[in-house]
């Protein structure tokens, strides 16, 4: 397949080309061949980093996930402000919480840890050794099950949608 | 500009200067470093967040051009912030946490902080029996 070769990923030929574009905010056919030229070497040149990448099944899904942790960020920084702001810290219990994950690809993995610490008040801080559990940090709860059950239904259940 | 273009940026630059202020004051307030670093996390999501809406809409509204240097930087921090504060996680637990403080992993291995991946030691031990022979 000549096509294959020359776009081995089609979807990050197509990301390039656009942050290309943004990042001039011109739109013109000049730029739009450079940004076009920049999304073809680059996954030439980098195809060796990424030998069995992830597939994406639900390209919709994404979207509906970045919306729920936009959401969540939002709803979860209220929230944290208020623990600074109002709780001395004597009464601040701080847990770590062990979240054993179904996922399994690298790339789901890094998404959830990413998400789990963008939505403030838990950090992931590290994983098991096989890759098969997330140790987070969780800065005042008092219910550590329930955190565990927020990020298993609400996030990684949908990760799973998405990635396998 | 018209006036309520100017309230909107306004009310949005005014949230994220506050969440940035409660993001910073965290840093003072809370005790050890785990608890710090919720701190930061707030700061780049609404503090810097609400920064490039007003500044979206600043442009878009008031200057009707569309900028997508914002979603550009949204989408830059979001890649690069949970990064950095799972190196400060990871460098603090390995000098200051020992494993018996930390919920156990509930498998064969434990925290990759701490343990090998599978695999790694059966590997280390063929090494050492090489380098033993030659």
């Amino acid at each position: 397949m000549a096509l294959k070769r020359i776009f081995p990923h089609p979807l990050l030929t197509l990301v390039l080309t656009f942050v290309w574009l943004a990042l001039v905010s011109t739109v013109t056919l000049g730029n739009l061949i450079l940004g076009f030229a920049v999304g073809i070497v680059v996954p030439l040149l980098t195809a060796p980093y990424w030998p069995d990448r992830a597939k994406i099944h639900y390209p919709f899904r994404v979207i509906e996930y970045a919306l729920i942790v936009l959401w969540d960020i939002v709803v979860a920084n209220v929230e944290v402000a208020l623990i600074i702001l109002f709780k001395r810290n004597a009464n601040i219990r701080s847990h770590f919480i062990c979240v054993p994950l179904e996922l399994t690809s690298p790339e789901a993995i890094t998404v959830l840890a990413g998400t789990i610490t963008m939505t403030p008040g838990t950090v992931s801080a590290t994983l098991a050794a096989d890759g098969q559990a997330i140790l987070v940090h969780c800065l005042h709860t008092d219910d550590p099950d329930g955190v565990r059950a927020q990020i298993k239904n609400r996030y990684e259940r949908r990760l799973k949608e998405i990635f396998q | 500009m018209e006036m309520y273009t100017e309230i909107l940026v306004s009310f949005f630059l005014v949230v994220a200067g506050i969440f940035g202020l409660v993001g910073s004051f965290g840093m003072l307030k809370l005790t050890d470093t785990m608890q710090r670093l919720h701190a930061p996390t707030k700061a780049t999501t609404l503090g810097v967040g609400g920064v490039l809406i007003a500044s979206m809409l600043y442009f878009g509204l008031g200057k009707a051009q569309v900028s997508f240097h914002e979603l550009l930087i949204t989408i830059f921090l979001f890649l690069t912030a949970p990064v950095t504060a799972n190196f400060i996680a990871k460098t603090y637990m390995a000098r200051n946490i020992k494993p018996e403080e930390l919920p156990a992993s509930e498998r064969e291995y434990g925290w990759a902080v701490y343990d090998d991946p599978p695999g790694r030691a059966e590997e280390d031990f063929h090494e050492r029996e090489r380098k033993g022979r030659n």
